[in-house]
């Protein structure tokens, strides 16, 4: 019978009637393909503006950098205009308050950037400042932070310099990189004279170069690259940083279209669940059909075309709505833009999500769709017997197959790795197994437990879980799942801060002072303990360099085979060590053992941090010949350490004996505890205005920090949950009307047997409420295991679980889930029993 | 010419470990133009035993024979074409698609078979049962006697060989029912078409042909309209 334009023709005919409640089913994924368009063109935008603003991105056509002075050049005599950079990290102190806070100085002379500009206000501070006179620009979260003005004062090291103007954005720049290292600018020629340039500071210099139009870059490089390295001078050209910043917003874009794909995942199972309930209603004109004449397969392509239709319907309003949600995108992300995003409509992404829509839409409707085929004539007879099934069917199983390879493929598509891509569809069967599998057993346990002595309208209202095509179960996989992301990010970061200011217990350091220079450091722990604090730390910091490995050194080891080669960055690295004999509270032996210098000429074993020693190669017994400030230092590994890095401590990756370093240049590092925040800000303010050079941070400043950097990728994601929110919203709604008649029906029989409005009104309201809280338990059991085994396996923290959140995030999941069921209920609540009657 | 024959019909249903027999050995056969109604109470088989007839259902044991084709040796698909060319349908609860309006449920058996003129005959065997008015109409939109007009209507739009109603009256009240049954038995008579109906109404029953007697799954008796 296969007459395709009589299909056609039914379809058109049978969807006059459905359209409203197709659109209903497809309404669900709307949401899904929105945030996937308007992720995917935000994405594409990006990196196009990225290609254009390469140049501002590096404010340079060249950047040369090291931890040492570069020097002259020969470059330098080719280009246009050389500017240079000197920048550490170091505290500035407000004299007005006396507060002071560790901010990145950056010592500038000449003109940079050449291609942008530093935004600041007044505008043109950012030339004035350099007119000559100690002025000072100054990151507007700084001036924020400590109420200062232009024309205040500021003081970096020994100088105080007049703050010449707010500095707005810097090229390249994020909002992030500025709330965890705000900027100072001050001229060069001033730096030396802030006492900040010594021994042991960690110092950048940069040459910023802008080169002629008739330079070609990769030629200097060719020419240049060789010297550089032997230099140990890093280079960046503006193809190199529009690389790496394209990369890391690809990535970034990725991931977030992987979080829209899961919110559009939930659509479809909206979708599935929603046809699914179509196909019920449709299961008697498909028994007519059938005695009619027609065949399984082309009874269901009739509503197969249907699906068809509403699925292209719905990718494009999603398309539509996500171009204009697009936007939003920008203050969403503010803080982590380093470009100007131009935004407008990103065809290739509209066409992505228009193919999306409609590819899921079939795929996810064709699993409940198959059931037509199954479809006898005999239900005409006989209705109440046609329990379809279609478990053993082999064309299901395909769907189901397809299904699953359509999520590994797409993910495989945003994640460009088979591994990633298996674990995230993994992780996908696993969270909707889990929910499910939740689902049901909170039922079923509903179901078999109930008392029959339970308050009628509590019993009434449970056993309305299992009204048919109430899509409970899918309800509370999507609903669920969208509250697993939101907590989940509750959770960790709540824990993450937690783990912060669990570090503020009575015997734990909440003072960190860094770069005392060992004239200083006496009177430095003398002020400590005027004040009555305890040195918990008194540690020597000595820097030096790796100059071979069992006899290999940077040269050779760039000869050899690159499986036998050893990072680069083991040579290039500037090694901070100390020396003691014992260890300390955050770390652990694991393997060999420390060993003492007695005597001159004794051999020296140094201990690794394992985790570092494993990634580099490094093996017990290794020789390894450091250069000390010039002087070759011949040292083997004799042991390797556990040391946990998170706590307010001193850690180092290579540990000496004593007896070794003792009359190398260093300096110093002081740890103490202040009783309070009160008295930890006197104790900073205090030995920075004695000792500029001096960094001190405490704990309390780094919670703050961190609170503000977490809530900054909170927002993001809670931005990107939302979707997933938004879309078990959708499904509710689409089911709660799904059901109406049903309802509808129920509650005026109800009715007619004398329970009042209120009552029935009760029951509703008591359904929602097991719904919504079976939905949001759910998600929040699926969120506690999910903290768990991030806070184990990634963070290695012990697991708390956070109640509190829990309970809030359950209050607010549910609370909507009642307001939505109570609002669509209402309506139906006030229909005459009369009309059930006449319908 | 036997149109029908039905022989050694059984069938059988497992419900857990027991098996259920709803028919037992059923024989009978009915010739070309004849009418024929089932009657038995209610649990009797009677309309499983309609489906068996017009191929809906596959007998578990024994052989149907419909329009010269052997149901049994056919697959779902084929016996929807029989269904298609030969069979027309009238149900009790009407059964009408209740997304398409009055013409349009007619006209689906005619575009089925791919007739050029199934607008123009699905009208005017519309206006024939006193609908022409009505075209336009949905289901929900007709009353119960008019909803039962359009289904007759729409059974012998492909001018069937064969008409199975099963209880065509059971839904209607007095007045209406027995001017659907005036309506079907002169359409039928006008067409030549072999009735096959079921009903509980020995009144109805009696104005067939014949009257097979149906209970516990068993033919009882074959007595004259």
């Amino acid at each position: 019978m296969g007459n395709n334009s009589w299909v056609l023709k039914m379809a058109m005919r049978d969807f006059r009637k459905n359209f409203s409640k197709l659109m209903l089913f497809v309404s669900a994924m709307v949401v899904g393909i929105a945030a996937l368009v308007a992720i995917s063109s935000f994405g594409d935008n990006l990196s196009k503006d990225i290609d254009s603003q390469a140049k501002e991105l590096l404010g340079a056509d060249l950047v040369l950098g090291n931890n040492q002075p570069i020097g002259d050049q020969e470059i330098d005599n080719l280009a246009s205009a050389v500017a240079e950079e000197i920048n550490f990290a170091s505290m500035v102190a407000f004299p007005s308050t006396g507060e002071s806070r560790l901010t990145q100085v950056r010592a500038l002379k000449g003109d940079f950037p050449y291609y942008g500009r530093l935004e600041t206000v007044p505008e043109g501070a950012d030339k004035s400042f350099r007119d000559g006179g100690r002025k000072a620009l100054v990151e507007k979260i700084l001036m924020a932070q400590f109420n200062a003005e232009v024309g205040d004062s500021i003081k970096v090291g020994e100088l105080t310099f007049v703050i010449e103007g707010e500095l707005q954005k810097v090229p390249g720049q994020t909002g992030i990189t500025a709330t965890v290292a705000p900027a100072v600018y001050i001229p060069m020629e001033y730096s030396e004279a802030t006492g900040l340039i010594q021994y042991g500071s960690r110092l950048n210099y940069q040459k910023y170069y802008q080169l002629g139009p008739d330079i070609e870059i990769e030629l200097l490089i060719e020419q240049y690259e060789e010297a550089w390295e032997e230099q140990k001078v890093n280079y960046t050209t503006v193809e190199s940083r529009r690389n790496q910043t394209g990369r890391a917003f690809e990535n970034l874009a990725n991931f977030l279209s992987l979080v829209a794909f899961v919110a559009l995942l939930l659509g479809c199972v909206g979708v599935a669940s929603a046809v699914n309930v179509f196909v019920k209603e449709k299961v008697a004109s498909v028994a007519v059909l059938r005695c009619l004449g027609v065949t399984a397969w082309t009874a269901m392509k009739i509503y197969l075309l249907q699906i068809l239709l509403m699925g292209m319907a719905g990718a494009v309003v999603g398309a539509i709505l996500g171009t204009l949600l697009q936007y939003l995108l920008p203050a969403v992300f503010a803080d982590f833009l380093p470009v100007e995003v131009s935004l407008g409509v990103a065809w290739t992404s509209v066409g992505f999500g228009l193919i999306t829509g409609l590819f899921v839409s079939v795929l996810f409707g064709l699993l409940p769709l198959l059931k037509i085929r199954k479809v006898s004539p005999m239900a005409t007879l006989r209705p109440d017997e046609n329990n379809i099934s279609i478990k053993k069917d082999p064309l299901r199983w395909g769907v189901i197959l397809a299904i699953l390879l359509f999520v590994f493929g797409f993910s495989y598509f945003l994640l460009g790795g088979v591994w990633f891509a298996a674990g995230f569809t993994g992780f996908i069967i696993f969270a909707f197994l889990t929910l499910w599998s939740v689902a049901l057993l909170v039922m079923w346990s509903i179901r078999r437990f109930l008392p029959i002595s339970l308050r009628y309208t509590i019993r009434q209202s449970l056993s309305n879980l299992y009204r048919p095509n109430n899509q409970t179960v899918s309800l509370i996989a999507t609903i669920g799942l969208g509250t697993a992301m939101i907590s989940t990010l509750f959770f960790v970061q709540g824990q993450l801060l937690d783990e912060v200011k669990f570090a503020d217990k009575e015997d734990q350091p909440n003072m960190l002072l860094f770069d005392i220079q060992t004239r200083q450091v006496d009177d430095v722990v003398k002020a400590l303990e005027k004040r009555d604090l305890p040195i918990m730390q008194r540690v020597p910091i000595v820097t030096m360099a790796l100059e071979s490995i069992n006899g290999i050194n940077r040269k050779s080891n760039d000869t050899l085979p690159e499986e036998e080669r050893r990072s680069r960055g083991l040579y290039n690295r500037e090694f901070r060590v100390t020396y003691r004999d014992s260890l300390i509270a955050s770390e652990r032996l694991v393997k060999g053992e420390l060993r003492k210098v007695e005597q001159a000429g004794d051999s020296i074993f140094v201990s690794f941090d394992e985790g570092y020693a494993n990634r580099t190669g490094v093996n017990i017994g290794d020789e390894i010949i450091f250069n000390v400030q010039g002087r070759p230092l011949k040292t083997y590994v004799g042991s390797f350490r556990d040391v946990k890095f998170n706590q307010v401590s001193t850690n180092f990756l290579v540990l000496f004996p004593e007896n070794v370093l003792d009359n190398a240049p260093k300096f110093h590092v002081v740890i103490t505890k202040t009783k309070n925040d009160r008295q930890a800000a006197e104790v900073q303010s205090e030995i920075v205005r004695a000792y500029p050079n001096v960094s001190v941070v405490n704990l309390g400043a780094i919670v703050e920090t961190l609170e503000e950097i977490l809530s900054k990728i909170g927002f993001v994601i809670q931005f990107m949950a939302f979707f997933s929110i938004a879309t078990g919203i959708v499904v509710l709604i689409s089911s709660l009307i799904i059901s109406k008649y049903q309802r509808m029906r129920e509650s005026i029989l109800l009715r007619t047997l004398g329970a009042s409005s209120a009552k029935v009104s009760s029951i509703n309201t008591m359904e929602y409420f097991f719904l919504g809280s079976l939905a949001s338990l759910s998600g929040i059991i699926l969120s506690f295991l999910a903290a768990f085994l991030l806070s184990q396996f990634v963070f290695q923290l012990p697991f708390r679980p956070a109640w509190k959140e829990a309970a809030i995030v359950y209050v607010v999941i549910t609370a909507l889930t009642v307001v939505l069921g109570w609002l669509n209920g209402s309506k139906i609540i006030k229909r005459p029993p009369m009309e059930i009657l006449r319908d | 010419m036997a149109i029908l024959e039905v022989k050694n019909v059984s069938k059988t249903y497992k419900s857990g470990n027991r098996v259920l027999t709803v028919l037992d050995e059923v024989s009978f056969s009915v010739d070309q133009g004849d009418s024929i109604a089932i009657v038995g109470p209610s649990g009797s088989g009677k309309t499983t035993l309609l489906g068996l007839c017009a191929g809906l259902d596959a007998a578990s044991n024994g052989s149907v024979k419909l329009v010269d084709k052997s149901l049994e040796s056919l697959t779902e698909d084929e016996r929807a074409e029989v269904r298609n060319q030969h069979i027309g349908f009238i149900f009790q609860n009407f059964q009408l698609l209740p997304t398409l309006t009055a013409l349009e449920n007619v006209m689906v058996p005619l575009e089925l078979k791919k007739n050029k003129d199934a607008r123009q005959i699905a009208k005017s065997l519309l206006e024939k049962v006193g609908l022409g008015d009505r075209l336009g109409h949905y289901p929900t939109q007709l009353s119960g006697g008019e909803q039962q007009r359009v289904s007759i209507a729409r059974a012998f739009a492909n001018q069937p060989k064969v008409l199975f109603a099963d209880e065509p009256t059971g839904n209607l009240d007095t007045e209406t029912g027995e001017l659907i049954e005036e309506l079907i038995f002169r359409l039928n008579k006008d067409q030549g078409t072999t009735l096959i109906l079921v009903t509980h109404d020995l009144e109805l029953a009696k104005k067939t042909n014949r009257i097979i007697n149906i209970r516990g799954g068993k033919v009882q008796e074959v007595g004259n309209g």
